[in-house]
């Protein structure tokens, strides 16, 4: 089995990859489905499985919408694959700048953060700026954009409004943008696979958070800052961490590295996945709401784009630059 | 001839349609444009809706939270003055929403609210903002006259109080360029002018019920 798979060109791997992919989600989801179904003898121990049921099924359906975009990316070239990623990050920009109480001076400026700073990002990746792409947020668009407030000559709050766009930004498009910028990596040796390593950093942050939150709620231990979230304890963080880590290594065979590497770059990814959810979540208690999204409790009760995808939003621009810099590409 | 005058209304009616397509998606784009009806389902009655007004995109907003087979019938209010200034606005306004016009400037001899009685005896629904113009506080200004008085002329109208949820973020007066902010339209329970209840009592209570709406 491994040999064929080894066999394969890149193209028929991934293809191979998406079919297999495809296939446990779907698994999944018939699994979630006929257990939901299922009568139970104990009302109550039904219906609180039922509860736990939905979680996973968000879960699911989160992995199903980011699978899809990554096999539409991959079938349609870069460039789509490029705007896919920054509609996401159009979403979930424009999610966060909705909960944050912005005034009437920050107009100019939240027009050039969604219309100046977010193509510009994108189209520098696409175009294979990588030096200017690292830095463009940070030096340049840091200090357009307090300008363009300053203009309007709004004083009240300057300093935090200023800091939630800038948060906003940084989150939104700068590290959501480091995922796309993956396929663009030169590995020596590694060619026309990149693909491959946009599925490995979704996979392995994505398993994390998931056996993180499994974990957290079989195990029952205290939270570690009870304010800012109830389901965060160490042990059940360990156990997110290995769980990633060890998928990591064990999925070597598709990065450029060897087990020993994968893992330690799976580790690092996932540090700074579950860690970024985190401080999103400490965001959101300070903004006194449950989840992104909608600002008043929808009708259909889901969560934002938002709560599904910061940890990947921290983990792809810790993850892209440490292996950048370690293999000096 | 005759036929190529059907073809320009032709043409020009597709770019009515277009533009309407692309306003409405625009709109989503934009601001989620999330319907949420509290207080009564969309329904194919005769209805009057009023809401805050802080922004142009409001017409859009309330427009794009109804439902399609309802906005062919529901008509806006909109201010001859501003809306007619140039012949961009004036094609939008009428070919896109067919909006109503109402002059804010009173002449003695014609009464202001001629044109929407004219819709409302046609059986159209009427969405109306009786602020009279866009406020940019955080509660909606008083409310004028004309939502009592269609009220007492039409009790057969369904008056809808609604609540138009951040649009003043997307596009604040005297702005051009629109900026993404998630929005919401909340539609409330219906209201009614009770026997012999006087004007300011009503639009008091008119005014509430739109203000109740942002808390729920």
């Amino acid at each position: 089995m491994y040999y064929t798979l080894k066999n394969l060109s890149p193209t028929q791997q991934i293809g191979a990859l998406f079919v297999i992919v495809f296939g446990f989600l779907l698994l999944a989801s018939v699994t979630v489905f006929a257990l939901s179904v299922r009568d139970h003898e104990d009302e109550a121990y039904g219906e609180r499985l039922r509860k736990n049921l939905k979680s996973v099924d968000g879960v699911i359906r989160t992995s199903w919408v980011m699978m899809l975009i990554f096999w539409i990316g991959w079938v349609t070239g870069d460039w789509v694959a490029l705007t896919l990623f920054g509609l996401v990050s159009f979403f979930a920009l424009r999610e966060f700048l909705t909960l944050s109480p912005t005034r009437r001076g920050d107009h100019r400026s939240l027009v050039l953060a969604f219309f100046v700073v977010l193509p510009l990002q994108y189209w520098l990746i696409g175009s294979g700026h990588f030096d200017m792409f690292a830095v463009f947020i940070p030096v340049y668009a840091f200090l357009a954009l307090p300008l363009a407030s300053a203009l309007a000559n709004d004083p009240l709050r300057f300093l935090e409004r200023n800091a939630k766009l800038q948060w906003g930004i940084m989150v939104c498009i700068y590290g959501m943008s480091h995922v796309p910028a993956l396929l663009l990596l030169k590995f020596p040796g590694y060619d026309n696979q990149n693909a491959f390593m946009v599925f490995f950093l979704v996979l392995v942050v994505q398993t994390c958070m998931v056996t993180q939150h499994l974990a957290s709620r079989k195990l029952q231990r205290p939270p570690v800052a009870p304010a800012i979230s109830q389901s965060f304890n160490w042990p059940s963080w360990w156990l997110g961490i290995a769980a990633g880590s060890l998928l990591g290594a064990l999925l070597a065979g598709i990065t450029p590295w060897v087990p020993g590497t994968a893992f330690a770059f799976s580790f690092i990814a996932c540090v700074a996945g579950s860690m970024g959810h985190l401080v999103m979540k400490a965001l959101k208690r300070d903004r006194g709401i449950p989840s992104w999204g909608a600002h008043v409790k929808s009708v259909t009760g889901t969560g934002g784009l938002l709560d599904r995808i910061d940890a990947l939003c921290f983990a792809a621009p810790v993850f892209f630059h440490s292996a950048k810099w370690y293999f000096d590409l | 001839m005759l036929l190529r005058g059907l073809r320009v209304c032709i043409i020009t009616g597709m770019l009515a349609k277009f533009m309407g397509w692309f306003l409405l998606g625009l709109v989503r784009v934009l601001t989620g444009s999330q319907a949420r009806w509290h207080g009564c389902p969309p329904k194919a009655e005769q209805r009057i809706y009023f809401a805050n007004h802080q922004s142009h995109a409001d017409l859009v907003m309330i427009w794009a939270a109804l439902p399609p087979e309802l906005r062919s019938v529901t008509r806006a209010i909109a201010a001859r003055d501003y809306w007619t200034q140039s012949p961009f606005k004036q094609w939008l306004t009428t070919e896109v929403f067919n909006v109503i016009y109402v002059s804010r400037d009173r002449t003695a001899d014609e009464d202001p609210l001629e044109p929407l009685l004219a819709a409302l005896a046609n059986g159209d629904s009427i969405i109306l903002f009786p602020e009279g113009t866009r406020g940019h506080a955080e509660e909606p200004q008083a409310f004028k006259a004309g939502l009592y008085n269609l009220a007492a002329k039409f009790p057969g109208a369904v008056l809808v109080p609604a609540w138009i949820n951040n649009v003043q973020h997307v596009l604040p007066k005297g702005e051009v360029v629109p900026v993404p902010v998630l929005c919401s339209v909340t539609f409330g329970a219906p209201i009614q002018l009770e026997d012999g209840e006087d004007r300011a009592t009503f639009l008091k209570r008119a005014r509430e019920a739109v203000m109740a709406l942002r808390e729920v």
